[in-house]
């Protein structure tokens, strides 16, 4: 009975909860204690999605649920996830009460609408990743923008209406046209249902309808590529992710965008995402350089974290096209690791500006010797992010590049300079932040260490960087059960000894 | 049925240790700390001796242990947790469980002193398990991962005293260095990927085995990657740039990881892929030609360095030039017969260096030093067999490793001569820098100033001996200085030449032995030479700074520019940062950032922020801050899509 409802469930409940927020009252912490009870009840629900997922299953989805919503246009309310959903649903999940618990006191003004439009945010994500049919996608999609944007221009930092309308001009415009796009395909196929377009569209892309369906991947991948952001549509991440406040800049890039290039592009078009696929994997090769060289030289711990998130997906983007099972199952593996990792450092980033007011690492140093357990926790954290092996990121990374190597050699060669580049810029992050002696700033505030409050916060994405780092069978089952299938040509990617000996015969 | 030796507790032994530390020792007391952080090596240490038993009473070797569930798996490729315990592994876990507890012996002396003790143990027994997952991986991923985790330990060391901008600078310098070697090493797995699907070892190198018409061609490609991750650990021409650096590191840190173990990780690597060197006769004549260079030109640097352990960390770069320079020439275990010896006395002379700054309060300017013989007997003894060993001594142990390496080098076949010579030559300038050493530490006036001028983290009450926990360890060591070399005692000088007997099933038994054992008397003449050489560096030395002390500042004034040159160490790091670091900054600065990023990118979207001037007015109208009206909007938008779905339903 569950197992039929309990996606409608996890997406119900938070847009309820932020209903409830707003009637609360608003003094004291009722809205922080009822939102972390609400997403902590979430993440255990969705711990019964890994726990009855069929780990056999190769084809179709689980926990579907389809029921005819309108008929005319036949719109049907159809969810279900897969083994590269289900983890995102539990991602979701899992990162949801640490963003309370990371603003917990760092929003005081206007708190209730803040915890509401975070709820809504949920309620968006989950959408996005469950549903089937396009046009309840669609609703998500445009849904999850909304809130990003408002908690943005509400709750940024100086600039944070600039950044905000910023951030809605760049996702909404191409979203609009991704509209056009759906609604053109309904035209000529009659269906919304993913299953059923997927079944409709095969043999399209040289038939009569070959320009419009390329037109309307285009559209896709545009609306999808700005999400992301692909470079060079980052325009917004700089100062999107630089005035966000820590719990929505934990959301605000990688996962939503990368899981619709996945799910929307690469299976619904496969034949058009072949034909991008070579410059898809440049630009992802590209932004993760690029991304790594900027960070290399800001003077801005957030503006740094914007690019290194920056290069951080490009790994991805470059993982999808490179069309390769180890590629595609390491990109679909590094969105769950990236997210974490990333959240971990936007977290404590913003614990660090709680107590010391600047993100501006020229203020900022020597601060180990003041704060060392926030040390510790910020330089596990680094190291994760740099690919150190037996964390979680490096299996991601690996998986990607050796991937997309056999398909692509020279320019993953390339890019895999970016793992030089992200140990040099984020360990002289670490070190003007933290090491050497105590700046003047540091020394003029006698700051407490990391609290309980935000050791609950931080400690569980720690357990869960070691834990994927060493045990990435757990969550790579299901992601390799069901990613590789998506590749527009399922020959066998990685050819092995056998095919090498028949060459050089 | 071969028994279960229970590889895989080997590695986390230590772990355990670095757990209990780094989570408790902030609040235990110091005795519990260096009881944790002994008994962990030490039992790993006991277990290696187990297992020498085993192997002793007839243990088949190679032998491979297997986790069942394996640690990264996709369609099409997995690699395991799998370790493999060989010949070469077994001498590897000896050094490194060996010398490393006798290491972590000394440093309870040695820390006893100083704040975030816990700390040093915790990162030491943690380097621990990464070197020892290092020696005991069975295929390249796992290798990997004690790779950059020895790196990990190697920059939270020598970043220790954190607070010195230093020292934070030398730890952040050594992890990018040594991640430039590690981006050839990713490269080469991911072509062993693409070439053989595998990464395991006993595959990939009995695929190469098989197809014997394999030359050259990709495997070189290979080679040479592996070379430069080599030249990151290792600190070889061009990556050795940290390793100098890497001395901010306290001193029983350079003794273990900088001197004895993790550096020579390089050459275990090129021993370990030696089946894939064997094919590729560039690859190889690459490493022996940055092998010789590197020993020649460390060794020059070493000459003029005032601080004490920089002049040992030259030396320890050149010391690992004759490693390399032997794999170079295949002669894989004579390179592992010198890292193990090598271990033996660098770390004795890093650890005696380490008494003598202990002793001093903290100075490490040779020049400040001076007449310490008889107030610190027992450290200069030791450090005398250590010197003594390096210099290639008869009957030394030094003198047996290096005599092999220059010997297996003059017999190989392309300009093997022309490299035993700078090999012959270095061996005399290493003579001469140590005794050297030796002479303005040990000898002549005391030029220690009565009471330190400064007060050091090692307190300041005058020169005085170590404690025993720091001199049994100089002793045990000094014992294998001395002794160790019998381990490989040629047959040409009535030896039975047993570890590269014992190494034979690892590296096959090569035509250069055989030919060496043709010829004795060659190698004999050779060993004269050499034993000669080591002399002559003496001599000079004991002239320049004992029998006449003026000579070496007129030597210094005759040869101004080449001194200079020396001291500024051939201007490398500046050319390096001027060449490199700062292009590409400025690049990423101005270029990209500015350029790119600020016009191109940021532009745009003031053209498309412009462009839709519209819509951004009725956004911010929308941004009313109410709540409600927000809601509102979204139930229009809702609306309003669904009016055009239906619209255009209507239309088909």
């Amino acid at each position: 009975m569950l197992n039929a409802s309990i996606l409608t469930w996890l997406t119900l409940l938070p847009a309820l909860g932020a209903v409830v927020v707003l009637l609360l009252p608003r003094r004291g912490r009722a809205p922080q204690i009822f939102s972390l009870l609400l997403t902590l009840f979430l993440f255990v629900l969705a711990l019964h999605l890994p726990a009855h997922f069929n780990y056999h299953q190769q084809q179709g989805f689980q926990y579907e649920l389809n029921v005819p919503w309108i008929s005319n246009p036949a719109i049907h309310y159809h969810v279900g996830v897969d083994g590269l959903s289900m983890w995102l649903v539990v991602l979701v999940s899992f990162l949801a009460p640490l963003g309370v618990l990371i603003s917990w006191r760092a929003i005081e003004d206007r708190k209730s609408e803040f915890y509401a439009l975070l709820l809504l945010q949920q309620t968006a994500m989950y959408g996005v990743f469950i549903a089937l049919d396009l046009l309840v996608y669609y609703a998500f999609w445009e849904l999850s923008i909304v809130p990003l944007a408002l908690l943005i221009g509400m709750y940024g930092r100086k600039n944070g209406r600039r950044a905000a309308i910023q951030f809605f001009l760049y996702a909404f415009i191409p979203s609009a046209l991704m509209l056009v796009g759906m609604l053109w395909l309904y035209a000529q196929t009659g269906t919304f249902d993913l299953v059923r377009l997927q079944q409709q569209l095969h043999g399209w892309s040289t038939g009569a309808h070959a320009t419009g369906l390329w037109f309307t991947s285009l559209a896709f991948l545009l609306a999808f590529a700005v999400k992301v952001p692909v470079f060079p549509l980052h325009g917004w991440l700089r100062d999107g992710i630089g005035e966000a406040p820590t719990a929505v800049a934990m959301i605000l890039a990688g996962k939503l965008g990368l899981y619709s290039l996945l799910r929307w592009h690469v299976a619904l078009f496969p034949t058009e995402a072949a034909h991008v696929a070579p410059l898809m994997v440049a630009l992802g090769a590209i932004g993760i350089l690029y991304g790594a060289m900027l960070a290399l030289v800001q003077t801005d711990l957030k503006r740094l974290a914007a690019y290194a998130t920056l290069s951080a997906v490009s790994f991805v983007v470059l993982g999808i096209y490179a069309f390769t099972t180890a590629s595609m199952d390491g990109a679909a593996y590094q969105i769950l690791n990236e997210s974490i990792s990333a959240s971990a450092f936007f977290m404590l980033l913003g614990i660090l500006y709680e107590r010391y007011g600047t993100y501006d690492m020229a203020q900022l140093g020597g601060i180990a010797a003041k704060l060392p357990r926030l040390a510790v926790l910020f330089v596990i954290t680094t190291l994760a992010l740099i690919g150190l092996p037996a964390l979680n990121n490096f299996v991601g990374e690996f998986l990607i590049l050796s991937g997309s190597f056999q398909t692509h050699a020279r320019i993953t060669a390339v890019a895999t300079l970016g793992v030089i580049f992200a140990a040099a810029y984020m360990l002289w992050m670490v070190q003007r932040v933290f090491y050497g002696a105590p700046s003047e700033h540091v020394m003029a505030l006698a700051r407490p260490d990391v609290n309980w409050r935000e050791r609950a916060a931080i400690w569980p994405t720690i357990v869960l960087m070691v834990a994927m780092g060493v045990a990435s069978m757990y969550w790579m089952h299901a992601i390799d059960l069901t990613v590789p299938n998506m590749a527009p040509n399922t020959a066998a990617t990685h050819t092995g000894i056998y095919v090498w000996v028949a060459s050089t015969r | 049925m071969t028994p279960s030796l229970h590889l895989w507790l080997l590695p986390l032994l230590p772990l355990a240790g670095f757990a209990v530390n780094g989570t408790l020792g902030r609040r235990l007391p110091k005795f519990a700390v260096s009881l944790v952080a002994l008994l962990f090596p030490a039992a790993a240490f006991a277990q290696v001796l187990w297992i020498v038993a085993y192997v002793h009473s007839g243990l088949m070797l190679p032998h491979v242990e297997r986790f069942a569930t394996p640690w990264i798996a996709v369609s099409g490729f997995h690699a395991n947790f799998s370790f493999l315990l060989d010949q070469l592994t077994l001498i590897m876990l000896l050094v490194v469980t060996g010398v490393g507890f006798v290491i972590h012996l000394y440093s309870v002396g040695y820390m006893a002193t100083e704040d975030g003790y816990w700390r040093f143990f915790s990162y030491l027994n943690l380097f621990l398990f990464f070197m020892l997952t290092l020696v005991l991986a069975a295929n390249f991923l796992l290798l990997f991962v004690g790779w950059e985790g020895v790196g990990l330990a190697s920059y939270l060391l020598i970043g220790f005293y954190y607070q010195k901008d230093s020292a934070a600078n030398a730890g952040k310098k050594a992890f990018i260095v040594n991640r430039i070697g590690d981006f050839g090493f990713l490269l080469v797995i991911f072509l062993l990927i693409a070439h053989f699907g595998t990464l395991s070892f006993s595959t990939v190198f009995e695929s190469v085995a098989a197809h014997p018409e394999l030359q050259g061609g990709f495997l070189t490609t290979i080679c040479l990657l592996l070379v430069l991750g080599a030249t990151g650990k290792s600190a070889q021409i061009p990556l050795y740039v940290w390793l100098p650096d890497a001395m901010e590191g306290p001193t029983p840190v350079s003794a273990l990881i900088h001197a004895a173990t993790m550096v020579t990780a390089g050459v275990y690597m090129v021993a370990r892929t030696h089946v894939l060197f064997d094919r590729s006769p560039l690859a190889l004549g690459v490493v022996a030609i940055i092998g010789a260079a590197t020993a020649f030109f460390a060794a020059t640097v070493g000459i003029v360095q005032t601080d004490i352990k920089r002049v040992l960390a030259y030396s320890t770069i050149s010391q690992l030039g004759y490693m390399f320079l032997a794999c170079g020439v295949a002669a894989y275990s004579m390179a592992i017969f010198h890292l193990v010896t090598h271990a033996f006395f660098k770390a004795l002379l890093f650890l005696a260096a380490g008494s003598v700054i202990h002793a001093l309060g903290g100075e490490q300017d040779m020049r400040a030093m001076g007449g310490l013989r008889k107030k610190l007997p027992i450290t200069f003894w030791t450090m005398t067999a250590a010197v003594f060993a390096i210099s290639g001594f008869f009957p030394f142990a030094g003198f047996f490793s290096k005599d092999a390496i220059l010997a297996a080098t003059f017999q190989s076949a392309h300009g093997g001569k022309l490299l035993w010579a700078v090999g012959l030559i270095t061996a005399g300038l290493t003579s001469f820098y140590m005794f050297r050493l030796w002479y303005l530490t040990f000898f002549g006036e005391a030029r220690t100033p009565a009471q330190p001028t400064h007060q050091t983290a090692h307190g300041s009450h005058g020169v005085h001996e170590s404690p025993w926990v720091m001199l049994l360890p100089l002793v045990i060591l000094g014992v294998l200085s001395v002794a160790g070399g019998w381990i490989g005692w040629p047959q040409a000088l009535g030896g039975h030449d047993w570890i590269a007997h014992f190494l034979d099933p690892v590296f096959g038994s090569s035509a250069l032995r055989a030919a060496s054992l043709a010829d004795m008397r060659l190698e004999r003449i050779l060993a004269g030479v050499s034993a000669l050489t080591a002399l002559i560096g003496w001599f000079v030395a004991d002239l320049m700074y004992r029998r006449r002390p003026l000579l070496a500042d007129k030597a210094e004034r005759a040869a101004q520019p080449l001194y200079k040159l020396l001291w500024n160490k051939y201007w490398v790091d500046e050319i390096y940062a001027d060449l490199i670091v700062w292009p590409l900054l400025v690049f990423s600065r101005n270029e990209l950032g500015r350029g790119v990023d600020q016009g191109v990118i940021d532009g745009a979207g003031t053209a498309w922020t412009a462009g839709a001037r519209g819509a951004s007015s009725w956004i911010r109208r929308m941004q009313s801050g109410n709540i409600r009206s927000y809601a509102g909007w979204l139930a229009m938008g809702a609306a309003a899509v669904l009016v055009v779905v239906l619209y255009l339903a209507h239309l088909y």
